[in-house]
């Protein structure tokens, strides 16, 4: 296993008086794809939410246990949440661009950090757009309105304005639930290359993407992680019953 | 069968109803046009629109009304339109919900919304003439009377108070229409709260602001009561030159014409005149807050 990038040491999530999370440790490996599974409810996305602190929008939410990035625990008061999520990009289950032209949408993470010159952000903007495999798609029409692009253009475009901000990690949350399976299968391949140079985690439904991209894979159920090692490990010979009887498809 | 039956007399009735309804009302939109502009028509001619009023006001024109009334609402929406807005945001984006302070800002919304307008004139005379004015001139004039009398700055800016309400619920409501996935999306890309608000969530509610904007002119321009005591004066040979002039205003000359003119036939059809003005001036209003709202939805999609 490579060195961990996120560490949670039992963190416990509640609703209110609803526990979502029951003291979940775990260790993210860097550069590395983590899949998280599990039928709906199970806690999966709450807990990526948690990551860069998405969760705080919520004011019904506590949260007690430590989530460490790089060794430092981002729930600590003194953390800079607007400069963690820099630091760690997320795309969401339903693409959504800003209304906004294609090249303000990927501009936008660069000029919230201040960058105005043109050039530096026209740079950015096709590197981004390069990284995030749809440069050839757009290249003629930057200045169009990002919403005439179809959904998967759309997913797309919206991680390369993920990656126009240089993040670390970057989380996705069923990034491709919404897509036919030709953008979907452009959006794995995606994921395939950004392995490379991030630290991706990513919620999916699907348990057959998660076969496919990940190299780690979580099994959440009802709040609790279940299970949690090498991909190939858990959908072959998981150690806990309830996982196999979840990868097979028994219940969900 | 018997309910099927029941269920048509009900419908027919229902229908029925809103047919009629409808009929009333545009028969009542209709009648008032109709009438305003037989009565008006011979008298609206270019001239009317651009000159002075004459002979006591028997004959001549209604530019200085229409100025009047233009520049009231300009400086009215200069005042309403930020105030509103820096309002709404704050109830949108910054108060919790259920705070006090933000429940307490909602119940003086609706409060101020229901508080009829005469109120508000008696308010502007009473807040921004004999205290605010007349503070102005104790203090910075050494007594000299120039602020604490009624001009177009405190009509402007009590015409402002009452509609306050309208900017604030136009552009809440515009605020809540922009996509939490989109909040989301700026601030995980690191953006901070208020940059999140000043490129996202106000673009978005670029249509809002501009509606509640027109709304709030349409209202400004046809109310009469609230600059009653406090900016509209009854006949002024020169147009305002100062905000600290008096103006002369449409609705106004309106109810001039009609309570204090010696020669009813004289005065009427520059009442039908001026009421025909009025009418398509705060029409026109509300037919380009329709447009303009449709045409960002249809942009926003």
């Amino acid at each position: 296993m490579k060195e961990a990038k996120i560490i949670t040491r039992d963190l416990t999530l509640h609703y209110g008086q609803k526990m979502a999370l029951n003291s979940i440790s775990m260790q993210i490996p860097e550069k590395e794809v983590t899949a998280f599974i599990g039928p709906s409810g199970c806690g999966k996305s709450t807990f990526l939410r948690s990551l860069n602190r998405m969760n705080d929008l919520i004011p019904s939410v506590k949260i007690t246990g430590e989530i460490l990035i790089d060794g430092l625990n981002i729930y600590q008061k003194k953390i800079d949440v607007v400069n963690l999520r820099k630091k760690i990009g997320m795309v969401f289950q339903k693409s959504n661009p800003f209304a906004k032209s294609i090249f303000e949408n990927v501009a936008y993470g660069p000029r919230i950090n201040g960058i105005n010159n043109l050039k530096i952000l026209t740079e950015i903007v096709e590197r981004s757009l390069k990284n995030a495999a749809i440069w050839d798609e757009v290249k003629d029409r930057m200045h169009d309105s990002a919403l005439g692009l179809s959904g998967g253009q759309q997913q797309r475009l919206c991680i390369a304005r993920t990656l126009a901000v240089e993040p670390e990690i970057i989380l996705m949350d069923e990034p491709a639930s919404a897509l036919d399976p030709i953008s979907t299968g452009k959006i794995e391949e995606l994921i395939f290359e950004l392995k490379k140079s991030y630290t991706i985690v990513i919620v999916t439904h699907n348990m057959q993407q998660a076969a496919r991209v990940s190299d780690y894979t979580a099994f959440f159920y009802l709040g609790e992680l279940i299970e949690f090692g090498k991909t190939r490990k858990i959908f072959t010979a998981p150690d806990v019953k309830h996982t196999e009887e979840y990868i097979t498809g028994r219940f969900g | 069968m018997k309910i099927r039956l029941k269920n048509k007399i009900i419908g027919g009735t229902v229908t029925a109803a809103s047919a009629l309804s409808v009929i009333l009302i545009l028969g009542i939109i209709v009648i008032m046009l109709v009438v305003t502009f037989i009565g008006g028509k011979d008298t609206l001619t270019w001239k009317f629109l651009t000159t002075f009023p004459e002979e006591g006001m028997m004959k001549g024109g209604i530019f200085p009304a229409i100025y009047g009334t233009a520049l009231l609402v300009i400086i009215m929406s200069i005042a309403a339109v930020p105030f509103g807005t820096i309002t709404a945001i704050y109830l949108t984006e910054y108060a919790h919900e259920k705070s006090w302070i933000a429940q307490t800002i909602r119940f003086a919304v609706r409060t101020l919304a229901t508080v009829p307008s005469i109120i508000f004139g008696l308010f502007g005379l009473g807040f921004f003439i004999k205290f605010v004015g007349a503070g102005m001139d104790n203090w910075f004039l050494g007594g000299h009377l120039k602020w604490a009398q009624p001009n177009l700055l405190w009509g402007s800016l009590t015409m402002a108070l009452l509609t306050l309400p309208v900017v604030i619920v136009s552009v809440e409501e515009a605020i809540r229409t922009v996509p939490r996935e989109l909040r989301e999306a700026s601030l995980a890309l690191g953006a901070t709260k208020w940059q999140t608000i000043k490129r996202v969530v106000l673009p978005g509610s670029v249509s809002g602001i501009m509606t509640g904007t027109i709304l709030a002119v349409g209202r400004g321009a046809g109310e009469v009561a609230p600059i009653l005591f406090t900016g509209a004066a009854y006949y002024l040979a020169t147009l305002p030159t100062s905000v600290s002039d008096q103006f002369m205003n449409l609705g106004y000359h309106i109810y001039v014409m009609s309570t204090q003119s010696a020669n009813v036939d004289q005065a009427m059809p520059i009442q039908f005149a001026t009421t025909l003005v009025l009418l398509m001036l705060t029409f026109s209003l509300n037919l380009t807050a329709v447009l303009i709202r449709s045409r960002l939805r249809r942009r926003m999609k």
